[in-house]
């Protein structure tokens, strides 16, 4: 609503109200990130000498090279370099198959429908809803089994496997827009399954394929809980070993490190975020509409 | 030919998804519900014992500390999100001026993992240098805030730091909500001399219906299956005193080596998710029949 007056209201003391409170809401938001970054350009005596809102005296980069580079999480102390090209080797390959796999899934659904199409969507949609620890024990025993625990490709699979649903529910929403004359139409000119798909759905997916990357790249990058089960020593994705990392008990505790850590985990969700921000939002509520 | 082509390729295209459904979601369920019917520990043993193992959870204290740290997490977590993800969608939606510059700093919290919010609240929230020193060095000396590290208030900062990540979300939802409310309506009860806090009340927000719901499944979702958050920030602790059944399900899973109880623990996890979810669909579908 009230996007029936188009001309800006005067500004009332109850429209400065509105205002200031949403700004003090914003800053609200913003402090973490700006207290993330200021405490990663200062060093640990300005740390303990100023406070959280202090500005550096004296910028210097040197926590950020530490995290990436030197930092030990755990027993290794290699900074976060490895396991955030862990993180890319394993997200890369998990969204594109992932995304793949759910727009065919999707075309079927939408414009092939097949006797019981309906309970099968249903059924699939289950898999949006469970709480991953409900599997973990059977799939670790099975990554054990198939020597592809503590692997890359393990954590690839296991990301491709539980993203389908996700994926086939965005593509088959968005299909279902797509007019079934057209597809009818093609047929009767003698196409088939995929030169339909190659010819007229795929060229149409451009949208939608970008809301699913980024929602696939957000969740399989941000993932936690598969990635400490199954990610092992050597394919730990960045954010189990940011978690070692601000967790280790050893030792002073860097908090400038830890921050530019911190930051380095987020900058692939953020920089996406800021880049394609519609798609991004496009991706959380159709996210949130599910089923 | 084609015909019968076109009959079997969208099938076969389908089926690896239907089996891998079947297998690892269906089957896996079926399996974990299996173990937890076992004496299984270190090894899985895949005897049936019984209920033996939901007997000794329901004995262990630590499991009923996190079941209420899901309750209190959870229910704080929706209402503050939901009251503060609705207000701001109100005070957004009155023609405001640069809406998509305040809009993008409410939302972007949602894009980092709980991992990176948990590592920046435990920084913020740390007693001594955190935002205790700042309060000292603004002047409130008398100001304390050891939330993080006293077992009875460290589950209220998981709360903080959740509302922080989430709230924009849900601010989001709400205001796509509110701008496919019909204007005419509107319109038509401004005509007959109600107040704008009156239309909200009596007609936006009751309109909001399948908003609410969808936001409920989600922020639930997102409660229930907290781990990653309460890792980062509290790690449960300090003692037990933050745990949440997926910690709990993590460490008797994985580094106890008691996995029957883990299973049972997973598997009262699914039923809390059930119990949430499926009236909340119901009802959803209920209300979608009706033309709502």
């Amino acid at each position: 609503m009230a996007a029936e007056l188009h001309d800006a209201p005067r500004l009332t003391p109850g429209r400065i109200a509105i205002y200031a409170l949403l700004v003090l809401v914003a800053l609200y938001y913003l402090a973490p990130l700006y207290v993330m970054l200021s405490t990663s350009v200062k060093t640990l005596d300005q740390i303990r000498s100023g406070n959280l809102l202090d500005l550096s005296l004296h910028p210097t980069l040197d926590a950020w090279n530490k995290a990436w580079s030197t930092a030990c999480t755990g027993v290794r102390c290699e900074g976060l370099r490895p396991y955030f090209w862990n993180s890319v080797a394993m997200a890369v390959p998990a969204v594109l198959i992932s995304s793949l796999i759910g727009s065919l899934n999707g075309y079927v659904l939408a414009h092939w429908r097949f006797p019981g199409h309906n309970a099968v969507f249903t059924a699939l949609m289950v898999g949006c809803f469970i709480p991953f620890q409900v599997v973990i024990l059977p799939m670790a025993r099975l990554l054990g089994m198939a020597e592809l625990a503590n692997t890359t490709t393990g954590l690839v699979i296991v990301h491709i496997i539980y993203g389908i649903a996700f994926t086939t529910l965005f593509f088959r929403n968005y299909y279902v827009t797509v007019p079934d004359e057209l597809v009818n139409a093609a047929r009767i000119d003698g196409a088939g399954f995929f030169m339909i798909y190659r010819r007229i759905i795929f060229p149409l997916s451009l949208p939608i394929f970008m809301v699913c990357f980024i929602w696939q790249f957000t969740q399989i990058w941000n993932d936690f809980l598969f990635g400490v089960v199954f990610g092992g020593a050597d394919a730990q994705p960045v954010t189990v070993a940011l978690n070692n990392l601000v967790n280790t008990s050893t030792g002073v505790t860097e908090y400038n490190v830890n921050m530019a850590a911190a930051i380095i985990a987020a900058l692939p969700t953020l920089a996406i975020y800021m880049i394609a921000g519609k798609y991004f939002v496009r991706g959380l509520t159709a996210g949130a509409v599910k089923g | 030919m084609g015909a019968l082509a076109d009959t079997w390729l969208p099938r076969l295209v389908l089926s690896p998804t239907i089996i891998a459904s079947l297998v690892f979601v269906y089957g896996f369920i079926g399996l974990t519900a299996w173990l937890s019917l076992t004496e299984s520990r270190m090894m899985p043993n895949f005897e049936f014992a019984g209920l033996v193992q939901y007997e000794r959870l329901f004995e262990i204290d630590r499991w009923w500390v996190s079941a209420a740290n899901l309750g209190l997490f959870g229910g704080l977590f929706i209402a503050l999100c939901l009251a503060i993800g609705l207000c701001m969608a109100i005070l957004l939606d009155q023609r405001i001026r640069h809406e998509g510059a305040l809009r993008a700093i409410y939302l972007y919290p949602m894009a980092l993992s709980f991992i990176v919010t948990g590592a920046a609240w435990k920084w913020i929230l740390n007693p001594g240098l955190g935002l205790e020193k700042l309060m000292h060095d603004w002047g409130f000396t008398n100001f304390s805030f050891d939330w993080l590290v006293n077992s009875d208030m460290a589950i209220y900062t998981v709360v903080i730091a959740g509302v922080w990540q989430s709230s924009g979300f849900v601010m989001a939802l709400f205001l796509a909500g509110l701008r496919s409310v019909d204007d005419s309506i509107i319109k038509a009860a401004m005509v007959d001399g109600a107040s704008l806090p009156t239309i909200y009340r009596r007609i936006v927000i009751p309109s909001l219906r399948p908003v609410f719901f969808s936001v409920l499944l989600v922020l639930s979702h997102i409660a229930i299956k907290s781990f990653d958050l309460v890792m980062a920030l509290t790690a449960g602790g300090p003692g037990t005193s933050s745990d949440v059944p997926a910690i709990f399900m993590y460490q008797f899973s994985f580094t106890r080596g008691q996995l029957g109880l883990g299973a049972a623990s997973a598997m009262m996890m699914l039923a809390t998710v059930l119990a949430v979810l499926v009236p909340l669909m119901y009802l959803e579908t209920k209300g979608a029949r009706h033309g709502r």
